[in-house]
């Protein structure tokens, strides 16, 4: 928590779930409370459009391209079959707000057939 | 889950406090302690006049000078920690207690005789539950030995249990105490299981030879002491009224220096006439060598003369202050001061304890008297009102689930709105029957004085977390992990 500081065992464990309530979504690989570990790009498959594979250390953060760039492979190309919205008839504008995957992907919203 | 703009906020529950200048967050009923920082501070201004919609709030923080994603980012956090609340926030649900609460300690009160004559004790004084008639006097070794068994067979799988030996004078019955912690020893060795012992004393028995065996046996002691010669012997007298400081005062010297497995504590008891506190602590501690001293005013009626007043409490309290200041010092040296009333409650405030009963006992602590009967704790030993089963049946599960439901702090409706309650829960039992008739009563004679000790304590563990956490570090291990 950045405003408030625990000096107890019982405010440690309200610090613990206060931080699962707020905090952002983060990669697998980033870990916000323990140190920084090295981006190894290692062991990406390249035939494949990244997405779904993981890195050398089991995260995704070391993918030579974005996770989130996967999002356009399923939807557009429909490179591969996952449960995405359909470009083609129902859903053609499910992805205007979103221009840069790993930026915006925030603005994707759920599509209720 | 409602949107954060439709929220109505308002004040959650907890206490306020400053230590070395910084500010600090109790959090009720949870316990926790928290550090805060100003834009804490600001939001509880925000809100102290009253609700203030989500909005409404963020346009309050930014004109105080907090930045509007800042703004966002402190309620989340203030919201979810409890520290302002709305609407939909979780109410916290009675909890039930378990069926089968194992039991943890046995105060087993060895005999109900007593070589001295102290007015205020509650066991024999104008204020006694003590039904004594046509019982034994002294336990025998039969009933001993089942109320070990009792204590093992009823303690689930507690690695470790626990045995304290009370009286009447506890010394008077030493044969069957020996007995007991060989007893007792062999079988929680069999089981591999720990058990260790404490026995309260007025120390007026203790010999070298009884003294060696408390060192051998790891016997934790507590000697009832009220102070230097003229304030003891006020009232901790034998039946021809000659005080008793002249006979313990060597045998105390020689338990503390002979006795070297266990701190040896002094537990003062308070009066009219014996409440200079400073004075007797610098007596049990400096010129006696006590480890620790301890202190509790007497539990009485309040027309008894040697009642503390309203005004003997406030002294009692001021003195306590200096103390705890003094205690304060010596813990940012990290050394130990002894005052175990601080040292009590920074333990419990360092796991944030939040009680559903003052205590433990007819809970986790269960005392047998010396015909076998079992109640709720040493202090309803011996009174057939308070009786709680017989060591030969068992706890008398009805009678337990009355006393239990009468101390639990949901049926204290006075304590509802207290921030002292995750501590207090109430107070003591026993100390509620004798004043107020009712083991269940808050001890609102108390409230003011339980609400200024706890805030003083808060303080000191405050600024030693802040400048000497590593002190702090004593009060991990759990008592009952151990």
């Amino acid at each position: 928590m950045k405003h408030m500081h625990p000096l107890n065992r019982k405010a440690a464990r309200i610090d613990n779930y206060v931080s699962s309530q707020t905090d952002d979504v983060v990669a697998l690989q980033d870990h916000p409370s323990g140190p920084p570990r090295p981006h190894v790009p290692m062991g990406c498959a390249l035939m494949f459009s990244p997405g779904w594979e993981v890195d050398a250390s089991g995260g995704t953060a070391g993918l030579c391209q974005p996770v989130e760039r996967d999002i356009y492979d399923c939807f557009v190309t429909c490179y591969w079959p996952a449960q995405v919205p359909d470009h083609i008839n129902n859903a053609p504008d499910w992805a205007m707000k979103c221009a840069t995957a790993t930026k915006d992907w925030r603005n994707l919203d759920i599509v209720f057939p | 889950m409602t949107a954060t703009g439709t929220r109505l906020y308002r004040l959650g529950e907890f206490h306020r406090f400053e230590a070395q200048g910084a500010r600090f967050l109790y959090l009720v009923p949870a316990g926790a302690i928290f550090a805060v920082d100003e834009a804490v501070a600001k939001l509880i201004d925000c809100l102290s006049s009253g609700e203030a919609s989500h909005e409404q709030l963020i346009e309050d923080l930014i004109a105080r000078g907090v930045a509007g994603l800042e703004a966002e980012d402190l309620i989340a956090e203030m919201f979810h920690s409890g520290v302002i609340a709305s609407d939909e926030s979780r109410r916290d649900e009675p909890q039930v207690l378990p069926d089968d609460f194992p039991v943890q300690t046995l105060v087993m009160n060895l005999t109900n005789q007593c070589n001295l004559s102290c007015q205020y004790c509650y066991e024999f004084g104008a204020d006694k539950l003590a039904t004594p008639e046509g019982k034994p006097k002294f336990m025998d070794l039969e009933t001993a030995k089942a109320s070990v068994d009792f204590l093992f067979s009823q303690s689930g799988d507690r690695r470790a249990v626990h045995i304290t030996f009370f009286g009447g004078e506890t010394l008077m019955n030493f044969p069957l105490l020996k007995e007991v912690v060989a007893y007792a020893g062999g079988r929680a060795a069999g089981e591999g299981r720990n058990i260790d012992f404490s026995l309260t004393t007025n120390a007026t028995l203790l010999t070298p030879a009884i003294i060696e065996f408390l060192s051998a046996n790891r016997v934790g002691v507590t000697v009832s002491m009220d102070g230097p010669k003229e304030m003891h012997d006020h009232l901790r007298v034998f039946s021809n009224g000659r005080g008793s400081y002249d006979i313990i005062a060597p045998k105390v010297r020689a338990l503390i220096q002979n006795h070297r497995t266990r701190p040896i504590t002094a537990r003062v008891t308070l009066t009219a006439g014996v409440s200079d506190v400073i004075r007797i602590f610098r007596h049990l501690k400096n010129d006696l060598g006590f480890h620790e001293v301890g202190f509790a005013p007497v539990t009485t009626s309040p027309n008894q003369l040697y009642a503390i007043g309203q005004q003997g409490m406030n002294s009692v309290l001021e003195q306590f202050h200096t103390l705890a200041q003094e205690y304060l010092e010596y813990a940012l040296r990290g050394e130990s001061h002894g005052f175990s009333n601080v040292s009590d409650t920074l333990a419990e405030l360092y796991q944030g304890v939040n009680k559903s009963h003052p205590c433990g006992a007819g809970l986790g602590l269960l005392g047998v008297g010396p015909s076998g009967d079992i109640a709720p704790c040493h202090r309803f030993v011996d009174s057939d009102a308070h009786s709680m089963g017989h060591i030969s049946t068992g706890i008398d599960r009805k009678k337990q689930a009355d006393f239990l439901s009468r101390g639990h702090i949901d049926s204290k409706y006075d304590c509802h709105t207290c921030w002292a309650r995750p501590l207090c829960a109430g107070g003591c039992h026993h100390e509620a029957y004798v004043r107020y008739g009712d083991t269940g009563h808050p001890n609102l004679h108390y409230c003011d004085w339980i609400r200024d000790w706890t805030n003083t304590c808060l303080e000191v563990y405050a600024a030693i977390a802040a400048r000497n956490p590593e002190f702090l570090q004593q009060f991990a291990e759990r008592k009952a992990l151990q």
